[in-house]
């Protein structure tokens, strides 16, 4: 039996064990939680832990107790989120969409630690997302123009 | 024109950032079977026995296939119109496995955890048998891997020749005995992966019909659906394929790789199946790009200009033959395009190995082709003392050229002619050497440990498969005057759902909103080809522009009608009579459907074209080399590309953007290798290593516009050109730095220290 926070909500969750973070939100439904690679290298599965972005891939639910979980679906409300998702439609950051979920978790946590990082942060922060399509470029545009106007106020 | 060039949000846009349940594997389905394959161990044998009991014991297995279970049938895995040129050599279930990773046992289990331990359970004997390893070594080895009986579309199979080209155009052999210089050199292009992040992952199920429905991350649903009809022997009417949002295809997902396995395990058992690759099995066992070694001659005339060019391909196949004759034929087809040279010729041989199966992947060929012949340019360049981009302006195709080999050379069969009716390469150079700061850098940097250099490549592609792809629309009007696009064209994570949304509302005068797409289910929408071959925008384009001004030719019939009067004309989304009468489309709608001259306006079109007018790429790299260590780094990538008029400058630019870092890691860190037995050694993302956003340099992307009159809106296709030719640019860009000359991919920092070493004795 484990107690954790996911998306607000309080849970008591009692799983196999070895039953992956990742595994556990897909059956729940929260599919903007993506399979890439099973081995932490992809980023497509990056939740928020604590605030920070983790591979759920790489995290046992049974290690959770008193965590806090948060995917994009319990991130409604966020104003951070809000804006990179604006600005990600706007800049034309978005192609197949796939790694786009771990893209703006990762830069949900850089901005929630800091609110004006610079390019060099940001793509340290968006080492841990692998995407085929984009090369970055426009991702980096949009998490900057966030960035200049301050992403979490 | 008020949407096209203009920057337009993506239609799928908002539910892709807000993560919701669009790809494939978004969703749950009632005792879905999941299924693992047990693949071969040995790059080739024979299976003696499969013991299954073990297996089948473990409770929650609920089947489990050999090849017993499935006739004798034979078919090709790639994706193509049909008849098909791959050849068809490739069962369902393998006895006689070729590669490591060939597919043998089949399992269905009531979680993925118990087909994985299933997998393991199952105990196969097998024989043996003596491999091939070096593409060099397959012609005429006494290792046989197809026999005649096995397949059809091979072309030699005793000989382990896939495929084989032969063309040529004007004399050859007189041109190279009459020229002033000739010049030679032999390259080599590496497996290198598609690396979609989204791996191949399929869902099938029975309808309430009982008919065999499929949710696939494909390029090609239509011909997902003949070929697991065809395998599995039911009538089309009986297959439903539904393409979702797919996450990256690359090329990779135009193959047919696991579709007829979950139809079998459906049909089978009448329950819904699912198959998705491990990210492992995606870089062994899934498809890759073909390496190629391939040797160029180019005859050149005391002014530089050159007279014939002559190049011979040694393709590798992998086991099966997937792809492997359109593969090369692009390759000779593109890279024997884009110089004006009266003499060509190609003779190329795609063989078999033991070695992983290749496939489709952005660029078909092209960047084989271009790899070497940009190079030797280069070389030419330098022997000759001119300066490469002069030699390439010298000899590029000009505006009104005709391209001798297009009609000689098709894919797997003869082609059509085609003239050069857009270009601006030659501005695309123009734009290329200031933004690259060619000029300071071709002659600064070159002292020091690590020095600087500046190298640049051309290449030209295609906008479909002429006289083969086809796509067709329907398109119907609703009463708030919105339309629904329904057509076959498949977009993969590209944006062609958006780009074709734009064509659409600029031909019916109304904004982007107002058109509601649904691309990419058989049931549903009309046939295309699929996305591939660069065909989305001029094809499946050309056919959504037709359909749209079909619907607004009835809008204005319609509107003639309930106005009274002949003297109307469509003005932004609305009829205007010249007594200053109107109405909205919402209004003809209305009425057309509720109340006066009832019908429904529609547009319905199909297009094809004989035509597949080139687009036009420069690219430059800037690289340093560190002379200490051998290490290569890209400082700043400029590509200029001439896609004829760009519809949505962001999402073309995403196209550039995207693909230069695929064709560097071709050229510095993506490599599949395999050992003395032909076992993948790098099947994770550590060690199979692609461009991350640290890795990647300052990026300029730029268009030089033409009109291509044969293209919606004047448009070419912009989804493949940017990719070939970054790896040789930066090669050249390396010589230019320190005077090694590479030839292979990847370049590695020992072969860089190598050729200094060489320099400096």
């Amino acid at each position: 039996m484990v107690e954790f926070l996911l998306n607000g909500e309080p849970l008591k969750v009692d799983v196999e064990p070895g039953t992956t973070l990742l595994e556990f939100l897909r059956e729940r439904g929260l599919f903007s939680v993506k399979h890439g690679c099973d081995h932490g290298e992809c980023g497509a599965c990056s939740v928020l832990m604590d605030d920070l972005a983790v591979n759920s891939c790489l995290l046992l639910v049974n290690s959770l107790d008193g965590r806090r979980i948060e995917t994009l679906e319990g991130l409604e409300g966020d104003k951070t989120l809000a804006k990179l998702q604006q600005e990600f439609l706007d800049t034309g950051a978005v192609q197949c969409g796939y790694c786009t979920p771990g893209m703006l978790i990762a830069l949900t946590a850089l901005l929630r630690q800091n609110s004006n990082p610079s390019e060099e942060q940001i793509r340290d922060a968006l080492a841990g997302v692998l995407c085929r399509c984009t090369g970055y470029v426009k991702p980096v545009e949009a998490a900057l123009k966030v960035s200049v106007r301050g992403g979490n106020r | 024109m008020k949407v096209i060039g203009i920057s337009t949000v993506r239609v799928d846009g908002l539910e892709l950032v807000k993560g919701r349940a669009v790809f494939a594997d978004d969703m749950h389905l009632d005792k879905m079977l999941y299924l693992k394959i047990h693949r071969s161990p040995h790059a080739h044998a024979m299976v003696k026995k499969i013991d299954t009991s073990r297996a089948k014991a473990l409770p929650g297995v609920v089947a489990v296939y050999t090849h017993e279970d499935f006739p004798e049938r034979y078919f090709t895995t790639a994706g193509q119109g049909y008849p098909e040129p791959s050849p068809r050599d490739t069962r369902i279930l393998e006895q006689h496995v070729r590669h490591v990773g060939d597919r043998v046992v089949l399992v269905a289990a009531e979680s993925l955890d118990i087909a994985e331990k299933a997998v393991k359970l199952i105990e196969v004997e097998y024989e043996i048998l003596p491999a091939i390893f070096d593409p060099e070594e397959a012609i005429d080895n006494k290792i046989v891997l197809h026999s005649v009986e096995d397949a059809s579309g091979i072309a030699t199979p005793k000989r382990n020749i896939a495929g084989h080209v032969e063309e040529s155009v004007g004399e050859v052999d007189k041109a190279f005995e009459e020229a002033e210089h000739v010049f030679e050199g032999t390259y080599s292009t590496p497996y290198v992966q598609q690396c979609s992040i989204e791996p191949h992952i399929m869902l099938s199920w029975l309808d309430e019909r009982d008919r065999l429905v499929i949710r696939t991350a494909t390029q090609v649903p239509h011909h997902v659906r003949r070929i697991v009809a065809e395998v599995h022997d039911i009538p089309v009417r009986k297959v439903r394929v539904i393409k979702p949002r797919v996450g990256g295809a690359f090329g990779g997902k135009q193959e047919i790789l696991g579709e007829e396995l979950i139809a079998a395990v459906t049909l089978k058992t009448g329950r819904p199946a699912r198959l998705e690759y491990t990210r492992e099995e995606e870089l062994y066992a899934a498809r890759s790009r073909h390496p190629q070694k391939n040797t160029y001659r180019i005859a050149v005339d005391k002014d530089g200009i050159f007279q014939a060019i002559d190049m011979r391909i040694l393709e590798n196949s992998g086991a099966y033959g997937a792809h492997a004759l359109t593969v090369m034929s692009v390759s000779a087809q593109k890279a024997l395009s884009i110089y004006r040279a009266p003499n060509i010729r190609v003779i190329a041989d795609a063989v078999y190995t033991n070695l992983f199966v290749a496939g489709a992947y952005r660029g078909y060929g092209s960047p084989q082709g271009f790899f070497g012949l940009e190079i030797l340019v280069d070389e030419i360049a330098d022997k000759l003392g001119i300066d490469p981009i002069e030699l390439r302006r010298k000899n590029h195709l000009q505006l009104g050229d005709d391209v001798p080999i297009a009609k000689v050379l098709g894919e797997g069969r003869e082609g059509f002619p085609i003239t050069v009716d857009s270009i601006s390469l030659s501005e695309c150079l123009d734009i290329g050497m200031r933004e690259i700061g060619w000029d300071e850098l071709r002659k600064s940097g070159k002292e020091g440990v690590v020095k600087r250099g500046v190298g640049v490549a051309i290449t030209a592609q295609g906008c479909g498969i002429a006289g083969v792809d086809m796509g067709a629309v329907f398109l119907k009007m609703n009463e708030d005057g919105s339309f629904n696009l329904l057509m076959g064209a498949t977009d993969l994570g590209t944006g062609s759902d958006t780009a074709m949304a734009q064509i659409a509302a600029e031909a019916l005068e109304v904004p982007v909103e107002k058109i509601i797409v649904y691309s990419s289910d058989t049931d549903l929408t009309p046939f295309d080809t699929g996305a591939y071959a660069s065909s989305t925008t001029y094809i499946s384009g050309g056919a959504v522009l037709k359909a749209a001004l079909s619907a607004k030719e009835q809008i204005l019939s319609q509107a003639k009608k309930l106005l009274d009067t002949d003297n109307v004309e469509i003005r932004d989304g609305a009829a205007v009579a010249a007594d200053g009468r109107s109405m909205t489309y919402g209004e003809i709608c209305t009425k057309s459907l509720y109340t006066e001259h009832q019908t429904q306006i529609m547009g319905i079109a199909s297009h094809m074209s004989y035509l597949s007018p080139l687009p036009f790429n420069a690219t430059f790299a800037d690289v340093s080399v560190d002379t200490e260590t051998g290490l290569v780094t890209v400082n700043h990538i400029v590509s200029v590309t001439d896609v004829g008029q760009v519809l949505n400058p962001p999402m073309a630019e995403g196209q550039v953007e995207g693909a230069v870092p695929q064709s560097l890691g071709m050229a510095i860190s993506e490599h599949m290798v395999a050992d003395k037995n032909g076992a993948p050694v790098n099947t994770d993302f550590n060690d199979y290593h692609i461009y991350s956003a640290v890795d990647m340099p300052k990026m300029t992307t730029r268009f030089a516009p033409s009109h291509e009159p044969s293209g919606p809106y004047g448009a070419k296709a912009v989804g493949e050109i940017p990719i070939n030719v970054p790896a040789p640019a930066v090669i050249n860009a390396i010589y230019n730095a320190c005077g090694v000359r590479v030839r292979s991919a990847p370049i590695s920092p020992e072969e860089i220290l190598r050729g200094l070493n060489v320099l400096g004795s």
